[in-house]
């Protein structure tokens, strides 16, 4: 009888399949993996120290550099945390511009994460598919921001400004024709939410043709259907949140039970698994897309409708309108205050988390009535699903591990910290 | 709600009673303090207990209250503070434990009874020193391999203490004192109460 032993690999950290630098020890039996022991951090940038080094309205940019792929979701809760701290609310107007961006970034989210899990599993072509459709929702972010990605849109009190009335236009140029630009600028003559009216309006069409691609595509189903099968007890036990949790069959999203922003001023449906494998989280996942395609809707319905404030009056938060910062005195001096020294923050704690699209994001903050926080804690919702990797992936093929780690919706940002 | 976390409170004082250090209801969040010595137990009630019903850990972190209020803190330095969720009955809670010891800190690890906390587990004590007895596996997580030190207290300097870089003359990667100062473009200050108020002139 030959001597038989466990064979270790190492998975890694510059796999592609490894959503940036995941190191995974892998011990196998043959192709049977026996036991994952996820080696994290390589991406750590210790935000939470830093944050304690800078004032509230300072950190709000590296939010956006945690989970780089869902950024003004992360920035949310920052902001709540930060105004539940400090017993401010938000201007309707705000919460509904909150609501209708965090759900675009759902969209963004998932469009990242179905194009990417494709990839991994083999299916090349979603993820051309996908970022066809990022590219609009990125513009949005650019028009409202400024900046495609790490918007630092929201802050404490509501969000930096109003939604602006016309889009960034094309250009002619060396590469771009007269007639190309003229096309592309075609849904681009009318405000921000025009534009994305438009965009809620073929989106429909777009999510149809990844059903056609992926659904009952055999290879697709052959390669996730039971595959990572978590039971709703163990989900628990792992502390799973999000679409995780919902594959597993419990209904459980933070936008339904503890609503936030304007959640509970418009109308979705939380769609729930049954089986907890693979596959049930990709239908999970899609069909959220279409319902954050739904909430967008009504929210540029409301928005047109209701203009007003979108950020607090409280000018010990706010900063107030440069126009009245240049003819009173005292909102000079707030302007002043606030640019040099920040907002002091009551002691106190305080955690505040989002249905975030990878699972429940918190903030957790102690302050001590400082200009800073005395500490801040990301509870991201990836780092403990990846914790259950070793969990899931027990018994199964190498290859799947893959697909578990794609169906995990893995992004490093927001598990190194 | 407010009445929800009245109930949950009462609930807590009529359970737990003296084990409870102390119980705070604040900004809409309940916290609970405990005693090391009970914390495990207190734990597991809280998820056994149908009335309790925290199934899920969300969360758990490490704090180092040792410049609270800039050296006004007169308790333990070290915390460990959980966050508990309950689905069944739509509640969270916070339960901060205190560590006894300053210098060699440790709590009890309640990985028996959510295997979520594991890796928070770890993390604390790879950033706060924080010592779970009990857990099986406290290695570091998210700093290198051969980090010495816990860099989240609050004696670590933000820049560290070491650098990292390639060396042409030896060939290979070596760790040398940092070259960097910390620099403090906003200092930190904390304000009386009374401050900018013009009723106190």
């Amino acid at each position: 009888m030959a001597d038989i032993r466990n064979f270790t690999l190492n998975f890694g950290p510059q796999h592609p399949a490894a959503h940036g630098v995941l190191r995974l020890v892998l011990e196998l039996d043959g192709e049977v993996v026996q036991r994952a022991d996820p080696h994290i951090g390589l991406l750590h940038r210790a935000t939470e120290k830093l944050a304690e080094t800078r004032t509230w309205v300072q950190s709000v940019p590296y939010m956006d550099r945690l989970d780089y792929v869902s950024m003004m979701c992360n920035e949310h809760a920052y902001c709540m945390a930060t105004e539940r701290l400090l017993g401010i609310e938000v201007p309707e107007r705000g919460k509904y511009i909150r609501t209708m961006f965090d759900e675009v970034t759902r969209i963004l989210n998932h469009l990242l994460w179905i194009g990417c899990h494709a990839l991994d599993v083999g299916a090349m072509t979603m993820a051309l598919y996908t970022f066809r459709e990022r590219e609009d929702l990125m513009d949005a972010y650019e028009a409202v921001s400024g900046a495609r990605m790490h918007a630092a849109y929201y802050r404490p009190g509501g969000v930096y400004r109003d939604l602006p009335d016309r889009m960034p236009q094309y250009q002619e140029s060396t590469w771009t024709s007269a007639k190309k630009a003229k096309e592309l600028n075609d849904n681009r003559s009318g405000s921000l939410l025009d534009f994305l009216e438009d965009f809620t309006n073929r989106f429909p069409n777009y999510h149809s043709e990844y059903h056609t691609l992926l659904t009952d595509n055999r290879i697709w189903k052959q390669r996730l259907v039971n595959v990572g099968v978590v039971t709703p007890e163990r989900a628990l036990q792992m502390g799973f949140t999000g679409a995780m949790l919902r594959g597993s069959g419990i209904a459980w999203d933070l936008r339904k039970k503890q609503p936030y922003a304007a959640y509970d001023k418009v109308d979705f449906d939380v769609p729930v698994g049954v089986n907890g494998d693979s596959y049930d989280r990709y239908l999970v996942r899609m069909e959220e897309m279409l319902q954050s395609n739904r909430i967008i809707k009504q929210c540029i319905d409301w928005l047109r409708k209701n203009p007003g404030p979108v950020i607090t009056e409280n000018h010990k938060v706010a900063p107030p309108p440069r126009e009245s910062m240049k003819s009173n005195m005292e909102e000079l001096i707030h302007h002043f205050k606030l640019f040099t020294e920040g907002i002091h923050i009551p002691p106190g704690e305080a955690y505040a988390a989002v249905e975030h699209p990878k699972g429940e994001f918190g903030i957790y903050f102690v302050s001590d009535g400082a200009n800073k926080p005395y500490r801040m804690k990301i509870r991201a919702p990836g780092y403990v699903h990846l914790a259950g990797m070793d969990e899931m992936s027990r018994g199964h093929m190498i290859a799947d591990v893959v697909t578990i780690i794609g169906s995990q919706d893995i992004v490093f940002g927001e598990i190194d910290r | 709600m407010s009445a929800k976390l009245e109930t949950l409170s009462q609930n807590l004082q009529s359970h737990f009673g003296d084990k409870l250090k102390s119980l705070k209801l604040a900004l809409g969040e309940v916290t609970i303090e405990v005693g090391a010595d009970d914390y495990l137990s207190v734990m597991t009630a809280l998820r056994d207990e149908p009335k309790f019903g925290f199934e899920e850990l969300i969360d758990l972190c490490g704090v180092d209250y040792s410049t609270y209020g800039d050296g006004a803190w007169q308790g333990r330095r070290f915390a460990a503070v959980s966050h508990l969720l309950s689905i069944q009955n739509n509640s969270r809670l916070r339960v901060r434990v205190f560590a006894e010891d300053d210098e060699f800190p440790s709590v009890a690890s309640v990985t028996g009874v959510w295997k979520s906390v594991n890796w928070f587990e770890r993390e604390a004590f790879d950033l706060y020193g924080i010592a779970f007895v009990g857990h099986d596996d406290l290695r570091r997580i998210l700093t290198d391999y051969g980090f010495i030190g816990h860099p989240f207290r609050k004696d670590f300097p933000i820049s560290g203490h070491v650098e990292m870089r390639y060396d042409p003359d030896q060939a290979r990667v070596i760790y040398q004192p940092v070259t960097i100062e910390p620099r403090e473009n906003t200092p930190r200050i904390v304000r009386e109460d009374t401050y900018g108020d013009p009723a106190h002139g």
